[in-house]
């Protein structure tokens, strides 16, 4: 981590001393300290009623019983369950497509001038905005999200293939033309290879823009996963439960993002041995 | 961002709407002329031309046009400047201040993971269906680009400039008013036209799950009436003003910093 720029400038001053209240991690404690510690008390000397805002003892206790005990149709691991269900079929769907529909834009000028700015120009749709035709489509079941989701994560997928592709080492392609490769063995080994890092940088974003319109699709319609329990939460008046499905939200996003960290990271590494 | 690599000669504009005219054209004729595609799945384009008649003149879901867009921006404007209000001189403090950065950044850390829509049932819950919770919610969606990127940015300012104005004597008020923030400002904008879009999809997301007003109010009533031209009037609405929002800072960035412009 980089240090600030005033730290750059007193580190030339002699009188600039390091006290423990330099030690990140003191810092850091402090922080959660005082977030934690202000939530917790917020209850006791009523700054907000628990009906409002449950400790976080409760919140944790929550998701404990979550576990065990069904709400809103089924328990914490069966909506977690649901809504992975939901993520990744429309997830892999939008990868199918659309890495290979960028990698077609970035090598073909002829493609990319017709399609791309027909695609920009549905890009600029909010992914939750397909909300309502997705339930034309798809009904109300667990089918309902599928358009927001794929639309979500569609077009990262495209736009980081495209320029994956679109720049590759114009060296490289004509050597295997003049070497007489065909358009598949350049596509295999060397657009692809060579669009790998972005592609899955793409993938990552994908990731997190698809799962954030899953819950919101989950808001709106449906009748499992965890956007459905949190709003039913909401409709209950069960704060605790909003919380804790909350919680369970950010975690799962944590988790995906981490998967397809570490796999970012593997390529990378083999990419670049240096 | 496909479009910053192209150049916009005749030529690619031509090419380009061949694209729009092919797509129209088979939308014409998949639901109006062979009408494989019934209108309840998918408009047809006079479906979609008489709801946005009806909007400007009747109104649907009790306002015309005008009255829901007003709603809306009225709700996006004032979550996104109460946003700019509070995330611009946080970031200014954590770029600034070591100590500042490791209490706050933790915090910021563990709640960042969770989506600014799933604080929609919270947020209903805390300030009731209506217009509050809705700029709550879309304060906390700008909210995170803000910070991030205007601290980024005061990271970025060349110390060099910093140390030179401390010799000068400069107080810290104008430091930041002179060298902090101008250096900033890029980042900032970057920040600013994140946080706009974000705030749209919020907005968006806000009103579907409920409301009295605005676009996401048209779209989830026409849902309700199976009135497919009223959903694609309320989309191509929420896109257009989309777009229009996010051009409205890029220029606004543009005149504010005049020595980055080419």
């Amino acid at each position: 981590m980089a240090s600030t720029v005033t730290d750059r400038v007193l580190a030339q001053d002699p009188r600039a001393q390091r006290s423990f209240l330099d030690v990140p991690i003191v810092l850091a404690l402090i922080g959660l300290g005082v977030f934690f510690g202000l939530w917790a008390l917020a209850g006791p000397i009523h700054l907000a009623p628990p009906r409002f805002l449950p400790s976080p003892a409760a919140v944790a206790t929550e998701i404990v019983v979550l576990t065990h005990e069904p709400y809103a149709g089924s328990l914490l691991q069966g909506h977690i369950a649901a809504s992975l269900a939901k993520f990744g079929a429309s997830y892999a769907l939008a990868v199918a497509i659309g890495v290979p529909l960028g990698l077609f834009l970035g090598q073909s000028r002829f493609a990319d001038r017709i399609i791309s700015p027909l695609f920009d120009a549905v890009r600029f749709i909010p992914p939750i905005a397909w909300v309502p035709f997705s339930i034309l489509w798809f009904g109300t079941g667990p089918l309902a999200p599928t358009l927001v989701v794929f639309a979500g994560a569609f077009s990262p997928c495209v736009v980081n293939a495209y320029r994956g592709a679109r720049f590759v080492d114009r060296t490289m392609l004509e050597a295997a033309q003049t070497l007489g490769a065909s358009r598949y063995r350049i596509l295999r080994e060397i657009i692809v290879p060579a669009a790998l890092p972005s592609i899955v940088a793409g993938m990552r974003i994908s990731a997190g823009i698809g799962w954030q319109s899953l819950i919101g699709a989950e808001l709106i319609v449906g009748s499992t996963g965890l956007g459905f329990m949190i709003v039913s939460g909401e409709g209950n008046l069960t704060t605790s439960v909003v919380m804790a499905g909350m919680a369970t939200i950010g975690i799962i996003g944590v988790f995906i993002d981490l998967v397809l960290r570490t796999l970012e990271n593997r390529i990378t590494r083999n990419w670049n041995p240096s | 961002m496909i479009a910053r690599v192209r150049s916009f000669d005749i030529r690619s504009v031509l090419m380009g709407s061949i694209g729009f005219v092919v797509l129209f054209v088979c939308w014409y004729l998949l639901t109006t002329v062979s009408q494989v595609i019934s209108p309840i799945r998918f408009p047809a384009p006079s479906n979609v031309y008489q709801s946005f008649a009806q909007l400007m003149s009747t109104g649907y879901a009790d306002a015309t046009l005008g009255t829901h867009i007003a709603y809306s921006l009225r709700i996006v404007v004032l979550g996104y400047v109460a946003s700019v209000l509070t995330g611009i001189p946080l970031g200014i403090v954590m770029g600034l201040s070591r100590r500042a950065e490791g209490i706050i950044n933790p915090v910021f850390q563990l709640l960042r993971p969770i989506p600014p829509l799933a604080w929609i049932p919270l947020s209903i819950l805390w300030f009731g269906l209506g217009p509050t919770s809705e700029v709550f919610v879309i304060w906390l969606a700008a909210f995170a680009p803000l910070v991030i990127n205007t601290y980024a940015g005061v990271r970025l300012v060349d110390p060099t400039l910093i140390a030179a104005a401390r010799v000068h004597g400069a107080k810290t008020t104008r430091l930041i008013a002179d060298v902090i923030v101008p250096g900033a400002l890029p980042m900032i904008f970057t920040g600013l036209r994140l946080s706009v879009q974000v705030c749209w999809m919020a907005l968006v997301a806000a009103e579907l799950v409920g409301s009295t007003a605005g676009l996401g109010h048209i779209m989830i009533y026409a849902e309700r009436d199976l009135n497919s031209g009223m959903i694609a009037a309320g989309m191509i609405s929420v896109t257009v003003l989309g777009v229009m929002l996010t051009f409205g800072v890029s220029m606004l960035e543009k005149a504010m910093m005049p020595w980055r412009r080419p």
